[in-house]
């Protein structure tokens, strides 16, 4: 167990309200001036410890601020519930929640980064606790507020919500699909363009099962692709809303 | 002498008027007769190397001296005009920027009363790019960007042969690492600058790169029966192994990122597949194929990703 730093001890579990502070008390690996913040924004009570069973793999240097890559993998820990992305040091730190629900608990994006920051996910379990992986990512900066590319051109609105994707037979993950979404994902930082963006995505299998749900935040990057693992072997279909209510929806069989 | 003396005085006066200004310790190694190699180091763009990790040259023709490349900043300049001026008498007549990468041509401000040649397309990258890699290079290089200023090249370059004194150069309009990379080859001593068509123990970069056009660039260079190849970044060749390496790397690359996509993987994961053993020992490999997935994997993958029918 020398992955895991567990940082609420047992004694502390029954001393309501004491494990935010907990937290703090034990440093962060990835030495982040903003740590203790984000602890008590995004964990309040909950018992939070870091772990190396959540996997973050983006590259050190981020080639292009605008489209950081980003796979999250949490499929070494059981009974995922949610998946937190956020990070430390961009002016809108949460970046994405995804409720696995049935589909395996990896999934691959891009985001936007303001400046260097850690990229952190935290991955709640049925026991309600939360385990925390991350990587630091340096950034020339200037990924949120400065407007989206799309928007420039003359025909995103008539894309907008375009909808594509497959599956890949030839991945080692099973039921491997991607899907891309023409979105320009506005941040509402670049002058006087308000926030406009992609907040909800609904997976669903052929039997219109809800398989799981992502929630991409501003952060997201524009004309996002998603990579993810869907169960079972029949067609799936995404549907989503901006915060605008503009809807999509799209099936794609395997 | 009295040239040589006049140098160092200008030298020594530049170094005063800028304190810190950055010492790139440029030396002149001499390839052929007259012709000239300023090596950097096979590295990033970092604060310690100052932007010096590219070759640039000059052939001395006996008509004025023709410059290859002004290197990453005013300072890189001035100091390279200073050691043209310690090793030739001869006047600096022109210099051709190789394409528009910014630790090829920052260096030009330092290049007065001198033709800036570049191929046609350079210089219309330049004048939209100039301003961003500005920015880019005094974050990267600090110090040593102290007071440069964009000067752009003016006089468009074409492919051909140029007689200049003693020399027949051959100019050849390139294209794969940009949209115009510029080789020149001096037939007369058989020294062919490849610009960054070329890389040597160094993983090739790729943000503007065609990899196809590249290989068939890479073809022409290695048909020119050259003697002595420089190429952008790394040593100095006798044969043609450089251009060899370039084009199995970039085969490599191509073929790696072309079956991820094919097999849906997203491009962090992309990114953290190893680097062949093949080219494990090329400088800065690891961050120069994370990068080549940014500026290449997302076009793969979204050619398949079919437009699907929106509900």
């Amino acid at each position: 167990m020398k992955l895991i730093r567990t940082i609420a001890a047992a004694a502390l579990l029954t001393a309501a309200s004491s494990n935010a502070y907990a937290v703090l008390s034990v440093k962060d690996p990835l030495n982040s001036p903003a740590w203790s913040y984000m602890a008590r924004e995004y964990f309040a009570d909950d018992t939070v410890s870091f772990s190396d069973l959540v996997k973050v793999a983006a590259a050190p240097h981020a080639e292009d601020s605008m489209n950081v890559p980003v796979m999250v993998d949490a499929t070494a820990l059981d009974d995922v519930q949610e998946i937190l992305v956020f990070a430390d040091l961009n002016p809108i730190p949460t970046v994405l929640r995804f409720y696995p629900h049935s589909m395996e608990p990896k999934i691959g994006f891009g985001l936007k980064l303001q400046q260097g920051s850690p990229i952190r996910a935290a991955v709640k379990t049925a026991d309600g606790q939360w385990h925390v992986g991350g990587t630091w990512v340096n950034a020339a900066g200037g990924g949120c507020t400065a407007p989206s590319v799309g928007s420039g051109h003359s025909d995103w609105a008539s894309r907008l919500g375009e909808t594509s994707g497959r599956f890949f037979a030839g991945n080692n993950d099973e039921g491997r699909m991607k899907f891309k979404v023409m979105h320009p994902m506005d941040t509402g930082l670049a002058d006087g363009i308000p926030a406009f963006f992609i907040e909800r995505i609904e997976v669903k299998d052929a039997s219109g099962d809800e398989v799981g749900v992502i929630m991409p935040f501003e952060p997201v990057a524009e004309n996002p692709v998603f990579t993810v693992n869907t169960p079972g072997d029949g067609p799936v279909s995404v549907s989503g809303r901006d915060n605008n209510g503009n809807r999509f929806k799209a099936e794609f069989a395997r | 002498m009295i040239r040589l003396a006049f140098a160092t005085i200008l030298l020594a006066c530049s170094a005063l008027g800028h304190t810190a200004g950055f010492d790139y310790k440029l030396a002149a190694n001499e390839v052929r007769p007259g012709v000239f190699v300023v090596s950097g180091v096979n590295d990033d763009l970092t604060f310690e190397n100052g932007g010096n990790i590219l070759n640039t040259g000059f052939i001395v023709t006996g008509d004025g001296v023709v410059v290859i490349d002004a290197g990453p900043s005013r300072l890189y300049g001035e100091q390279l005009v200073a050691l043209i001026g310690q090793t030739t008498d001869e006047p600096i007549v022109r210099v051709y920027i190789t394409h528009h990468h910014p630790d090829h041509f920052f260096g030009l401000q330092a290049f007065d009363g001198v033709e800036h040649a570049a191929l046609p397309q350079t210089i219309n990258d330049l004048r939209l790019l100039a301003e961003g890699y500005s920015d880019n290079m005094y974050r990267l290089i600090g110090n040593a960007m102290l007071g440069t200023e964009i000067v752009l090249p003016t006089l468009a370059a074409s492919a051909g042969t140029l007689e200049i004194g003693s020399r027949k150069l051959e100019l050849l309009a390139l294209s794969g690492h940009t949209e115009s990379d510029l080789a020149i080859f001096d037939t007369t001593s058989g020294v062919l600058f490849a610009g960054d068509l070329v890389f040597h123990a160094r993983a090739a970069t790729t943000p503007h790169a065609d990899i196809e056009g590249w290989q068939a660039s890479l073809k022409t260079l290695d048909s020119l029966g050259f003697e002595v190849l420089v190429p952008g970044h790394g040593p100095v060749s006798e044969n043609n192994a450089p251009i060899v390496e370039t084009a199995s790397y970039l085969d490599w690359l191509s073929g790696t990122l072309a079956s991820a996509a094919d097999a849906g993987l997203s491009p962090a994961e992309v990114m953290f597949i190893p680097v062949d053993a093949r080219f494990r020992n090329l400088a800065v490999v690891t961050n120069e194929f994370q990068r080549s997935v940014v500026h290449l994997y997302q076009a793969l993958e979204a050619a398949l990703l079919p437009a699907t029918e929106t509900q």
